[in-house]
């Protein structure tokens, strides 16, 4: 596996990171290392052995269908950059 | 399989259209799917919302007992495969009214597997549509743009609230079909409890993957379950009333056509209806499309369910329309029509058989529910729920018919006036003197009158038996409307020789 120029661009786009162009090749090779070395998991024999999804022995804890958070408004809305009239405000987002 | 009727002709002969839904219905719960903030429809802007709702650090999803339940019945209402273990990705992408950066979903894993359902496209006219699957997933927040020019303004009530997705096969073959598959789906979710259904308020929104194919092709896909047989499919986002889903279908499908008869391809792509020019056009570009990059989510264990619980759920299960209606043909004796209209809708079947308790023939209450009361509720606009004529009233009336106290057509007068004074139907016929005369001396005496006064036309008759029904009216008429009309005929039968 190769990750080039372009998809780190792209993969920092879709995270709204922003990354000067002339990182793009070192973060490119950096990426690329720690594919390889993840990659070295392909030699095991994992024939029979069923997928682990958790280190946790135990299944989903439940809650009960009750109201329990207040709905503090204000708490909500305290570190937003902007609010108004009880929204939150941001630069306009249409498709 | 039969033809598919909706056929639409273009330059290089006909086409089909191929339809596939994915429909969004909003959880009944009181509570949102991984928070404890209220799920209450219009409340002040931002006011039910927990920390987690927006993507605070330091906050943690919990599961909600009930929604895990919600999306169990409605597995088992779709007669599908319940998966006793799934899990919870996470979808990333990004967009103000999703704080979290990504909507908790479930993609490789969802809740409930395959299932299908019985559609009926029109009268008589059923279908089969296979179900996907049906998966839990949040809600997203809502965005405003109207507000001011150059910001969005974001409310996140409705974020983090309980979704089903319900993905449907690609089993719809017109327009008329996938509205009736809504309207079948929103039935079935209405009567189990699951989900409200109201379009208008955002409960069920359904998005159309829609592709066209020339005639013969579905068939091979439906042989092979190779979807390569089927053109390129668009996914129409977002349709929110019945009315919306069908129009969108018919400008998408006709412009599918156009790109492939001018010798284009078209573009599998996300595309919004625009309900004031009635277009679609496309919504995200291309490169950004379905690059959701789903990974389990951390902090959420495997949703793994006993089985005793899933059967205390199935055996909880209501009655469901179609076994409703099955069983209102055969109890009620009833014909199709009749008992496909009466189970089109919770209410309106309960009221019926409310009617029937009274001791009411089925027959003639299915007729009274589905036309008199039905006409009227319709024309006035009024919910049944606020039916000014009750059922036990609807009941007496019907009595009062098969009894022979009173005529179909005084019937009607004592509909009106319960309609709009209400009282006892048989004290109504009473007081306004609506019985009919059954009494035989009585009409008797009004049926030698009339042939006395017309030697002619019982002549006539005698000829020309149909001509009776002459008879009939003046004696009708004679009697003020009020003579039992099956009395007069044996009556007049009798003293015409016939």
């Amino acid at each position: 596996m190769s990750v080039t120029k372009d998809e780190v661009r792209h993969i920092a786009h879709l995270a709204r990171l922003r990354v000067s162009e002339d990182r793009l090749d070192t973060l490119a090779s950096e990426l690329n290392g720690i594919l390889d070395w993840i990659e070295q998991l392909d030699e095991v024999d994992v024939e029979g052995v069923e997928a682990m999804t958790t280190a946790v022995e135990s299944s989903l804890p439940m809650r009960e269908d009750k109201v329990t958070a207040a709905g503090d408004r204000d708490a909500v809305l305290k570190n937003a950059p902007k609010s108004e009239e009880g929204f939150f405000v941001v630069p306009k987002a249409v498709e | 399989m039969s033809e598919p009727r909706y056929l639409i002709p273009g330059a290089t002969g006909d086409w089909e259209v191929v339809l596939g839904l994915e429909v969004h219905a909003q959880v009944l719960s009181t509570a949102k799917l991984f928070s404890g903030a209220s799920t209450d429809f219009g409340a002040q802007p931002n006011s039910q919302v927990a920390l987690l709702d927006a993507g605070l650090p330091g906050t943690l999803p919990v599961i909600n007992r009930k929604c895990v339940e919600q999306a169990i019945r409605t597995g088992l209402g779709l007669k599908a495969q319940i998966n006793e273990w799934s899990r919870f990705d996470r979808k990333n992408y990004f967009y103000p009214d999703l704080p979290l950066g990504y909507q908790i979903s479930q993609f490789a894993h969802p809740i409930v597997g395959e299932g299908e359902i019985d559609v009926e496209v029109e009268e008589g006219e059923w279908i089969k549509v296979g179900i996907e699957r049906l998966h839990l997933e949040q809600d997203a927040g809502k965005s405003i743009h109207d507000l001011d020019p150059a910001s969005t303004y974001v409310d996140l009530n409705r974020a983090g609230v309980a979704l089903m997705e319900i993905v449907s096969k690609p089993h719809m073959r017109s327009p008329a079909a996938a509205a009736a598959f809504v309207r079948t789906l929103r039935e079935i979710l209405r009567s189990l409890g699951t989900c409200g259904g109201d379009m208008e308020k955002g409960q069920m929104r359904a998005d159309v993957n829609v592709s066209v194919c020339k005639p013969g092709q579905y068939e091979k896909f439906r042989e092979t379950d190779d979807f390569s047989h089927l053109g390129t499919r668009c996914e129409l986002k977002n349709l929110n009333s019945m009315r919306f889903i069908q129009q969108a279908i018919e400008y998408e499908a006709r412009r599918q056509i156009e790109i492939i008869e001018d010798g284009g391809k078209v573009d599998q792509e996300t595309r919004l209806f625009d309900t004031v020019k009635g277009e679609t056009r496309s919504m995200r570009s291309k490169e950004e499309a379905h690059d959701y990059r789903y990974f389990p989510d951390p902090d959420l264990l495997p949703l793994v369910l006993d089985p005793a619980w899933i059967k205390e759920i199935q055996e909880s299960l209501p009655e469901l329309p179609n076994e409703k209606r099955e069983r209102f043909e055969k109890d009620y004796g009833l014909s199709a029509y009749d008992a496909a209209v009466l189970t089109s809708d919770t209410d309106r079947g309960r009221y019926y058989e409310a009617v029937v308790e009274t001791g009411a023939d089925p027959k003639l209450a299915a007729n009274w529910v589905n036309n008199e009361l039905y006409g009227r509720l319709n024309k006035e606009d009024v919910d049944i729920a606020d039916s000014p004529v009750s059922a036990a009233q609807i009941g007496g009336v019907i009595k009062l018919i098969t009894d022979g106290t009173i005529s179909s057509k005084a019937a009607k007068d004592v509909f009106e006036i319960l309609w709009e004074k209400g009282g006892d139907p048989a004290e109504i016929v009473e007081r306004e003197g609506l019985k009919q005369v059954s009494d035989t001396g009585e009409l008797e005496a009004i049926v030698d009158k009339i042939i006395a006064e017309n030697p002619e036309q019982a002549e006539q008759v005698k000829e020309k038996p149909k001509a009776m029904g002459w008879f009939v009216g003046q004696v009708m008429k004679a009697s003020g409307g009020k003579a039992n009309p099956q009395a007069v005929n044996e009556i007049l039968r009798k003293k015409l020789g016939l």
